[in-house]
Protein backbone atom coordinates (compact mmCIF):
# COMPACT_ATOMS: atom_id res chain seq x y z
CA UNK A 1 0.00 0.00 0.00
CA UNK A 2 1.40 3.56 -0.71
CA UNK A 3 -0.67 5.20 1.72
CA UNK A 4 1.58 6.80 4.64
CA UNK A 5 -0.97 6.72 7.13
CA UNK A 6 -1.83 3.69 9.59
CA UNK A 7 -4.93 3.90 11.44
CA UNK A 8 -6.60 1.96 13.77
CA UNK A 9 -10.11 3.09 14.90
CA UNK A 10 -11.50 0.37 17.30
CA UNK A 11 -15.52 0.89 19.19
CA UNK A 12 -16.08 -0.15 22.27
CA UNK A 13 -20.05 0.81 21.82
CA UNK A 14 -19.94 3.52 23.76
CA UNK A 15 -16.76 5.13 22.23
CA UNK A 16 -13.92 4.78 19.60
CA UNK A 17 -10.62 4.49 19.80
CA UNK A 18 -8.04 6.18 17.39
CA UNK A 19 -4.62 5.55 17.14
CA UNK A 20 -2.81 6.52 13.80
CA UNK A 21 1.01 6.11 12.98
CA UNK A 22 2.01 8.16 9.49
CA UNK A 23 5.77 7.61 8.02
CA UNK A 24 7.10 11.11 7.90
CA UNK A 25 10.45 12.34 8.57
CA UNK A 26 9.23 15.61 10.42
CA UNK A 27 12.24 17.05 10.04
CA UNK A 28 12.15 20.27 12.04
CA UNK A 29 14.81 22.61 10.18
CA UNK A 30 16.97 23.00 13.70
CA UNK A 31 19.04 19.64 12.97
CA UNK A 32 22.42 19.19 10.48
CA UNK A 33 23.61 16.52 8.41
CA UNK A 34 26.59 14.63 8.55
CA UNK A 35 27.94 17.62 6.57
CA UNK A 36 27.07 20.17 9.09
CA UNK A 37 24.66 21.93 6.54
CA UNK A 38 21.11 22.30 8.18
CA UNK A 39 18.39 19.63 7.23
CA UNK A 40 15.48 22.05 5.79
CA UNK A 41 12.21 21.74 7.76
CA UNK A 42 9.82 19.33 6.38
CA UNK A 43 7.00 18.22 8.53
CA UNK A 44 3.22 17.92 8.83
CA UNK A 45 1.18 20.50 10.04
CA UNK A 46 -1.93 19.74 9.75
CA UNK A 47 -3.84 16.24 10.61
CA UNK A 48 -7.68 16.22 10.38
CA UNK A 49 -9.83 12.91 11.17
CA UNK A 50 -13.60 13.20 10.11
CA UNK A 51 -16.54 10.76 10.67
CA UNK A 52 -19.45 11.03 9.63
CA UNK A 53 -18.70 14.15 8.00
CA UNK A 54 -17.84 16.02 10.76
CA UNK A 55 -14.46 16.98 12.34
CA UNK A 56 -13.80 14.70 15.45
CA UNK A 57 -9.92 15.65 15.62
CA UNK A 58 -7.19 18.38 14.46
CA UNK A 59 -3.73 17.95 15.23
CA UNK A 60 -1.28 21.26 14.33
CA UNK A 61 1.97 20.07 14.55
CA UNK A 62 5.63 22.18 14.27
CA UNK A 63 8.74 20.62 13.64
CA UNK A 64 8.96 19.40 17.47
CA UNK A 65 6.44 16.16 17.07
CA UNK A 66 8.95 13.10 16.84
CA UNK A 67 9.45 11.52 13.02
CA UNK A 68 7.03 8.92 12.02
CA UNK A 69 4.21 10.40 14.65
CA UNK A 70 2.03 9.16 16.65
CA UNK A 71 -1.17 9.71 18.21
CA UNK A 72 -3.98 8.64 19.95
CA UNK A 73 -7.19 9.82 20.63
CA UNK A 74 -10.95 9.05 21.44
CA UNK A 75 -14.63 10.11 20.55
CA UNK A 76 -18.26 9.37 21.36
CA UNK A 77 -19.74 7.15 19.10
CA UNK A 78 -19.02 5.51 15.85
CA UNK A 79 -20.05 1.97 14.54
CA UNK A 80 -18.43 -0.94 13.73
CA UNK A 81 -17.82 -0.78 9.68
CA UNK A 82 -18.45 2.81 9.50
CA UNK A 83 -15.56 4.83 7.54
CA UNK A 84 -12.75 7.21 9.28
CA UNK A 85 -11.38 9.43 6.60
CA UNK A 86 -7.56 10.73 7.87
CA UNK A 87 -5.51 13.36 6.03
CA UNK A 88 -2.58 15.49 6.74
CA UNK A 89 -0.61 18.31 4.57
CA UNK A 90 2.78 19.15 5.33
CA UNK A 91 4.50 22.26 5.06
CA UNK A 92 5.56 21.59 1.48
CA UNK A 93 2.08 20.93 0.52
CA UNK A 94 2.13 17.66 0.11
CA UNK A 95 -1.15 15.75 1.52
CA UNK A 96 -2.29 12.04 2.00
CA UNK A 97 -5.64 10.92 3.34
CA UNK A 98 -6.93 7.34 3.75
CA UNK A 99 -9.90 6.15 4.98
CA UNK A 100 -9.93 3.30 7.66
CA UNK A 101 -13.27 1.06 9.00
CA UNK A 102 -13.63 1.14 12.55
CA UNK A 103 -13.84 -2.01 14.33
CA UNK B 1 -1.04 -27.92 -19.10
CA UNK B 2 1.31 -25.38 -20.55
CA UNK B 3 -1.80 -23.47 -21.39
CA UNK B 4 -2.55 -22.67 -17.69
CA UNK B 5 1.05 -22.33 -17.01
CA UNK B 6 1.04 -19.57 -19.47
CA UNK B 7 -2.19 -17.85 -18.59
CA UNK B 8 -1.43 -17.81 -14.51
CA UNK B 9 2.24 -16.11 -15.71
CA UNK B 10 0.65 -14.03 -17.46
CA UNK B 11 -1.41 -12.77 -14.99
CA UNK B 12 0.51 -12.45 -12.24
CA UNK B 13 2.63 -10.02 -15.18
CA UNK B 14 -0.68 -8.09 -15.30
CA UNK B 15 -0.86 -8.19 -11.47
CA UNK B 16 2.54 -6.93 -10.98
CA UNK B 17 1.91 -4.19 -13.43
CA UNK B 18 -1.04 -3.09 -11.84
CA UNK B 19 0.64 -2.98 -8.32
CA UNK B 20 3.13 -0.77 -9.77
CA UNK B 21 0.71 1.94 -11.71
CA UNK B 22 -1.08 2.11 -8.16
CA UNK B 23 2.15 2.67 -6.62
CA UNK B 24 3.31 5.76 -9.43
CA UNK B 25 -0.21 6.99 -8.40
CA UNK B 26 0.21 7.02 -4.53
CA UNK B 27 3.38 9.22 -5.04
CA UNK B 28 1.97 11.82 -7.50
CA UNK B 29 1.24 14.46 -4.47
CA UNK B 30 -2.53 15.32 -5.59
CA UNK B 31 -2.20 19.02 -7.70
CA UNK B 32 -3.46 21.94 -5.52
CA UNK B 33 -3.46 21.38 -1.53
CA UNK B 34 -4.94 25.07 -0.95
CA UNK B 35 -8.08 23.59 -1.43
CA UNK B 36 -7.41 21.26 1.63
CA UNK B 37 -5.56 23.28 3.81
CA UNK B 38 -8.83 26.05 3.35
CA UNK B 39 -11.11 22.92 3.95
CA UNK B 40 -9.39 22.79 7.83
CA UNK B 41 -9.08 25.01 10.48
CA UNK B 42 -6.57 27.22 10.28
CA UNK B 43 -3.13 26.52 10.78
CA UNK B 44 -1.55 28.38 14.05
CA UNK B 45 1.38 29.77 12.17
CA UNK B 46 2.64 32.74 14.54
CA UNK B 47 2.30 30.21 17.76
CA UNK B 48 5.02 27.90 16.27
CA UNK B 49 7.20 30.52 15.91
CA UNK B 50 7.40 31.30 19.56
CA UNK B 51 10.16 31.36 21.26
CA UNK B 52 8.67 31.28 24.93
CA UNK B 53 6.04 29.17 26.23
CA UNK B 54 4.13 32.24 27.56
CA UNK B 55 4.21 33.81 23.45
CA UNK B 56 3.18 30.54 22.52
CA UNK B 57 0.24 30.47 24.72
CA UNK B 58 -0.57 33.97 23.72
CA UNK B 59 -0.25 33.57 20.10
CA UNK B 60 -2.54 30.40 20.55
CA UNK B 61 -5.56 31.47 22.82
CA UNK B 62 -4.79 35.28 23.55
CA UNK B 63 -4.83 34.61 27.38
CA UNK B 64 -2.96 33.21 29.78
CA UNK B 65 -3.21 29.85 31.90
CA UNK B 66 -3.38 29.38 35.40
CA UNK B 67 -2.13 25.93 36.99
CA UNK B 68 -4.72 22.86 37.32
CA UNK B 69 -4.55 19.65 39.31
CA UNK B 70 -7.00 18.68 36.94
CA UNK B 71 -4.71 18.26 34.29
CA UNK B 72 -2.56 14.90 34.51
CA UNK B 73 0.01 14.67 32.50
CA UNK B 74 2.06 11.07 32.02
CA UNK B 75 5.07 11.75 30.99
CA UNK B 76 9.04 9.79 31.98
CA UNK B 77 11.09 11.21 34.51
CA UNK B 78 13.98 10.42 32.73
CA UNK B 79 13.68 10.32 28.63
CA UNK B 80 17.03 8.14 27.55
CA UNK B 81 16.08 9.74 23.53
CA UNK B 82 14.85 13.36 23.41
CA UNK B 83 13.99 12.43 19.82
CA UNK B 84 10.95 10.07 20.95
CA UNK B 85 9.76 10.83 24.03
CA UNK B 86 6.19 9.82 24.99
CA UNK B 87 3.70 12.25 26.73
CA UNK B 88 -0.16 11.66 27.52
CA UNK B 89 -2.71 14.15 28.92
CA UNK B 90 -5.94 13.33 30.25
CA UNK B 91 -7.93 16.20 32.43
CA UNK B 92 -11.75 15.81 34.18
CA UNK B 93 -12.38 19.27 33.20
CA UNK B 94 -15.71 20.10 31.04
CA UNK B 95 -15.83 21.51 27.84
CA UNK B 96 -12.21 20.63 26.74
CA UNK B 97 -11.99 22.31 23.27
CA UNK B 98 -8.43 22.50 22.86
CA UNK B 99 -4.94 20.27 24.16
CA UNK B 100 -1.53 21.84 23.55
CA UNK B 101 2.06 20.41 24.46
CA UNK B 102 4.98 23.14 25.07
CA UNK B 103 8.53 22.11 25.83
CA UNK B 104 10.10 25.35 27.41
CA UNK B 105 13.87 24.26 25.94
CA UNK B 106 12.96 23.60 22.83
CA UNK B 107 13.84 26.13 19.40
CA UNK B 108 10.03 26.10 18.67
CA UNK B 109 8.65 25.98 22.13
CA UNK B 110 5.14 24.85 20.43
CA UNK B 111 5.34 21.09 19.75
CA UNK B 112 1.58 20.52 19.09
CA UNK B 113 -1.90 21.70 19.25
CA UNK B 114 -5.04 19.79 19.12
CA UNK B 115 -8.90 20.51 18.35
CA UNK B 116 -11.07 18.54 20.35
CA UNK B 117 -14.56 19.16 19.10
CA UNK B 118 -17.85 17.95 20.92
CA UNK B 119 -17.67 14.87 21.64
CA UNK B 120 -14.37 13.92 21.45
CA UNK B 121 -12.61 12.80 24.82
CA UNK B 122 -10.21 14.80 26.71
CA UNK B 123 -7.16 12.33 26.01
CA UNK B 124 -4.17 12.90 24.22
CA UNK B 125 -1.58 10.85 23.74
CA UNK B 126 1.84 11.88 21.35
CA UNK B 127 5.36 11.58 20.65
CA UNK B 128 7.69 14.48 21.26
CA UNK B 129 11.28 15.61 20.23
CA UNK B 130 13.22 17.49 23.04
CA UNK B 131 16.36 18.82 22.75
CA UNK B 132 17.23 18.54 26.27
CA UNK B 133 16.15 18.63 29.56
CA UNK B 134 13.36 21.18 30.39
CA UNK B 135 9.97 21.64 31.48
CA UNK B 136 7.14 19.81 29.61
CA UNK B 137 3.91 22.29 29.66
CA UNK B 138 0.24 21.04 28.85
CA UNK B 139 -2.39 23.37 28.03
CA UNK B 140 -5.91 22.36 28.39
CA UNK B 141 -8.70 24.87 27.23
CA UNK B 142 -11.93 24.23 28.87
CA UNK B 143 -14.95 26.34 29.06
CA UNK B 144 -12.89 29.48 27.72
CA UNK B 145 -10.42 29.63 30.23
CA UNK B 146 -7.00 27.78 30.17
CA UNK B 147 -5.61 25.24 32.56
CA UNK B 148 -1.66 23.68 32.52
CA UNK B 149 0.03 21.14 33.76
CA UNK B 150 3.98 20.80 34.11
CA UNK B 151 6.62 18.16 34.41
CA UNK B 152 10.38 18.37 34.63
CA UNK B 153 11.47 15.33 31.75
CA UNK B 154 15.55 14.91 31.70
CA UNK B 155 16.72 14.00 28.47
CA UNK B 156 19.77 11.93 28.35
CA UNK B 157 20.25 12.28 24.54
CA UNK B 158 18.56 15.20 23.02
CA UNK B 159 16.90 15.21 20.07
CA UNK B 160 17.31 18.14 17.85
CA UNK B 161 20.87 18.62 17.88
CA UNK B 162 23.56 16.72 14.99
Amino acid sequence: MASTIRVRATSSGETTEVQALIQHPMDSGFVKDAKGEIIPAHFIQQLTFEYDGKNVFTADWGGGVSKDPYVKFAFKGGKKGDELKVSWVDNKGATDTTTAKIQ
Amino acid sequence: MTDVGFSATRRLILQGAGAVALVGLGNIPFGPTPALAAANDKYPEEAFKAKSEADAIKALYGKTAEPSDKVKMDAPEIAENGAVVPISVTTTLADVTSISFLVSENPVVLVASYKIPAGTLPNVANRIKMAKTSNVIVVVEAGGKLYSANKEVKVTVGGCGG
